[in-house]
């Protein structure tokens, strides 16, 4: 994030001239003219943008905001006040998608936000094949999401899949994986976690190679361990790091779609992968209610913002610290 | 100080900017319900409309000048079907020279729901737009589509006596005509023959009872290698939807006569829950892989992998043209028990502000493509020559003169064994509609399904009396 700048318009001299009491006048215009010359190119590069932001972003939104209050019936759009509110939060599968939802966030937070810091760790105590083994990390973020999704297919595949065959080999129970309501998400998770690490992994190893040796070595001489060491140096170290991606983590995962929706077509045995984004996707798509699509996507909007704030707090004391 | 006051202001501008940055980007995040739908012609843009009657029953006067666009039309990569289309559209502009038509094709799906919804919202339909029997009601939320019960009569598609009514009433509300059909289909037993007879089964005499099926199903299971009896699907809502059409073959109802409560928490729900956990966990016939949805139980059967499932007559026809499998390889028989079954089908409907000269034009053209025998879709002959399937019960809304005629000509031009649909051809079961909020519903019943099938200890009493409580709740939020 780049520092503020002062805005051009506060011209030292109509400060001074405001403060004193008086209006500002011509000088003051001629000053407003001269700065707009000035900057004019720049607002002329800026207006493709601002388009594009209006028509794709901006109006989507607001559009959105008031779907979420509106409802249309044989042609007549009304406004319909909480009603798609009301519709949503009666509706049995919300809270069911609030679990699923949730019960992903918690387990990749649990998966996905404790294993690519211990990849980190360990890929930075390796001296040599340093960028062989980040290139090898972040591969499964390249593949197509798709695709990577196909191969966990395969591999849970309860009758032919290579878990399973593994599970045999080692003369262990075999496991349902994505066909068992209790294991479903679990699974999902897992197979998120692979596909997405590698961008976490690579952040804290950054973050990693920041740590001065010197207090590693001042904990060696204090006599440190590993474990120790990571304990009281890496971890002090790399928090604001490590709070800043656990918050990214969570607006991140709220929004699941893509895994759950691929890997076990939707809902999972008996609804146990169910998530709000998936929700609205049905609301919109194939109950056609764009109402409460709206209304449930505001919920979700309300709780991410929340998020965001947090996330735009501590991203401040990362910049001032 | 001074550096402490702007250091001060200087964070609450980013908080405030940032705040409001977190804020647009959470909105952009969920906001993603945006339309993109497709331009259709403007009405009477260029038209010189006119010169046609007042009357809207009477046909189109072959010097009215109209455009129309038209969506569905077959895409490059189905170069025969489209051959045919640019034939029709010459044909049909030696009787009306003067109606331009011009066709719009997409890949895929003639219609996907997100794009169709879109669509709609957008009010960007074409002229004479594509859709399924069961959007009626979204496209009337919508305004979308004209009330052509005026212009639709026997002077203007002559055959329409012969269309069987219950089609006509699925395009029907509160007395007005909103459609005319493409397409219709009722839904059976697709089998695999070749599975059949290795199990030593008759393929000519495929199982009519869910008992029967049940034994074939262990039959063909037995034939290991991985080739599963029976299979269902349990996601997408298509779970529900195969859930309705199994208990509307037996005779019961997802909801009762009054439309506002759930009817399938009783013996008869219980009975075919419990009937497809038996297949699943006792005998195991079903395959171990589930949550399967529209497209995966066809890829199984298409690689015989699978013996049967419940399926309409034009799953073959995706299988044979997208997975590469053989008409011959197929049969069809009635659904288990054979009291009713599910029924739908695809139709054109007709933009909203059309002009009368415009929607006189469009009946015109569908008349001529869809509701001709011998002619359009009907021409049989010309389907053979071009490489094309014929033979399959489907489209199946003729009755009368027509159906006769219409089955003649298909016997007769039959590119596949017609043979192999006789037990479905012979035993017509009564079609019926979908439940009100149909879509809802199959979500709810999805999880009935998928707990039956992914659920070695699943508790079917509970499965179903909360999918009950789901259900009622729907409905009373219509």
């Amino acid at each position: 994030m780049s520092a503020p700048t002062l805005s051009t318009s506060e011209q030292p001299e109509a400060r001074i001239r405001r403060a004193s009491g008086s209006r500002p006048r011509a000088t003051s215009r001629e000053a407003f003219l001269r700065a707009l010359r000035h900057h004019l190119s720049a607002h002329s590069f800026l207006i493709g943008a601002v388009l594009c932001f209006s028509f794709f972003s901006w109006y989507p939104m607001v559009r959105e905001f008031l779907l979420a209050f509106q409802k249309t019936e044989d042609g007549r759009t009304t406004w319909a006040g909480w009603d798609n509110l009301r519709t949503v939060f009666a509706d049995p599968a919300f809270w069911q998608a609030w679990r699923g939802t949730l019960l992903f966030t918690g387990l990749a937070l649990v998966l996905g936000f404790a294993v690519p810091f211990v990849v980190a760790l360990v890929i930075n105590e390796f001296r040599h094949a340093q960028a062989y083994l980040r290139l090898l990390v972040y591969l499964p973020v390249m593949l197509p999401p798709v695709a990577s999704v196909l191969l966990f297919k395969y591999l849970y595949d309860p009758g032919y899949g290579l878990f399973n065959s593994i599970l045999d080999t080692l003369h262990l129970p075999q496991q349902q994986w994505l066909q068992d309501p209790d294991t479903a998400m679990l699974s999902v998770v897992i197979a998120a976690t692979w596909m997405n690490m590698g961008g976490a992994t690579l952040i804290y190893l950054a973050a990693l190679q920041a740590v001065p040796g010197e207090l590693y070595e001042a904990a060696e001489l204090d006599g440190a361990g590993l474990l120790r060491k990571i304990w009281h140096v890496t971890v002090p170290q790399t928090r604001l790091i490590l709070s800043l991606m656990l918050l990214m983590q969570i607006i991140a995962t709220m929004q699941v779609f893509t895994e759950p929706f691929l890997l076990t077509n939707g809902a999972g045995p008996e609804g146990s992968t169910t998530t709000v984004v998936y929700l609205i996707y049905q609301y919109a798509f194939n109950f056609n209610d764009y109402g409460a699509a709206a209304a449930l996507g505001l919920v979700l909007l309300v709780l991410l913002a929340g998020f965001s704030a947090a996330y735009v707090r501590l991203s401040r004391t990362a910049d001032d610290a | 100080m001074r550096s402490a006051r702007f250091r001060r202001s200087r964070s609450t501008c980013r908080t405030r900017r940032t705040s409001a940055a977190a804020l647009l980007t959470a909105l952009a995040l969920t906001a993603s319900l945006a339309a993109c739908g497709t331009s259709s012609s403007d009405n009477g843009g260029g038209d010189s409309e006119g010169g046609g009657s007042s009357d809207p029953s009477a046909p189109l006067d072959p010097k009215a000048k109209v455009t129309l666009t038209i969506d569905c039309m077959p895409p490059p990569a189905k170069a025969a079907e489209l051959k045919e289309w640019n034939e029709d559209v010459r044909t049909f502009n030696k009787t009306y020279p003067n109606v331009r038509i011009e066709g719009k094709s997409t890949p895929g799906q003639c219609l996907e729901p997100p794009r169709f919804t879109a669509m709609l919202k957008a009010k960007s339909q074409p002229d004479v737009f594509y859709t399924y029997f069961t959007d009626l009601e979204q496209v009337l939320d919508n305004d979308g589509a004209a009330d052509i019960s005026a212009y639709v009569t026997d002077r203007t598609v002559p055959a329409l006596g012969d269309i069987d009514p219950d089609v006509m009433s699925s395009l029907t509300k509160e007395g007005k005509l909103y459609g005319l059909p493409t397409s219709n289909y009722t839904m059976g037993l697709l089998i695999n023959r070749s599975l059949f007879e290795q199990a030593g089964l008759d393929p000519d005499n495929p199982p009519r009872t869910w008992a029967e099926v049940r034994t074939a199903a262990k039959a063909i299971a037995g034939l290991g290698k991985g080739v599963a009896g029976f299979g269902e699907y349990s996601a997408g809502n298509t779970g529900g939807w195969h859930f309705t059409a199994t208990t509307y073959g037996l005779g019961g109802d997802i909801v009762d006569t009054s439309g506002a409560k759930a009817a399938f928490n009783n013996e008869l729900g219980r009975q075919i829950a419990q009937n497809l956990h038996a297949m699943r966990w006792d005998d195991d016939s079903m395959g171990q892989t589930q949550l399967l949805k529209w497209g995966d139980l066809q890829k199984q059967i298409a690689s015989d992998k699978l013996g049967m499932f419940l399926a309409a007559p034009d799953d073959i026809t995706y299988m044979v043209q997208q997975l590469g499998a053989k008409y011959e390889n197929f049969g069809m028989g009635p659904i288990p028990g054979e009291k009713s079954t599910l029924f739908g089908g695809n139709n054109y409907m007709i933009k909203k502000g059309s002009s009368p000269d415009k929607i006189k034009a469009a009946i015109a053209w569908l008349n001529f493509k869809n509701l001709t025998v011998g002619k359009g879709q009907f021409a049989w002959s010309r389907t053979k020559a071009d490489g094309l399937p014929v033979g399959l019960p489907q489209p199946n809304f003729w009755l009368n003169d027509s159906k006769t005629k219409d089955d003649a000509q298909r016997a007769q031009h039959a590119t596949m064994p017609v043979a192999n649909f006789k037990a479905f051809m012979d035993n017509p079961v009564k079609g019926k509609a979908e439940p009100p909020k149909a879509q809802e519903i199959y979500k709810v019943l999805d999880n009935v399904m998928s707990g039956i099938l992914t659920n070695k200890d699943a508790d079917i009493d509970k499965l179903l009396s909360t999918a009950e409580q789901q259900v009622n709740q729907i409905l009373a939020n219509q």
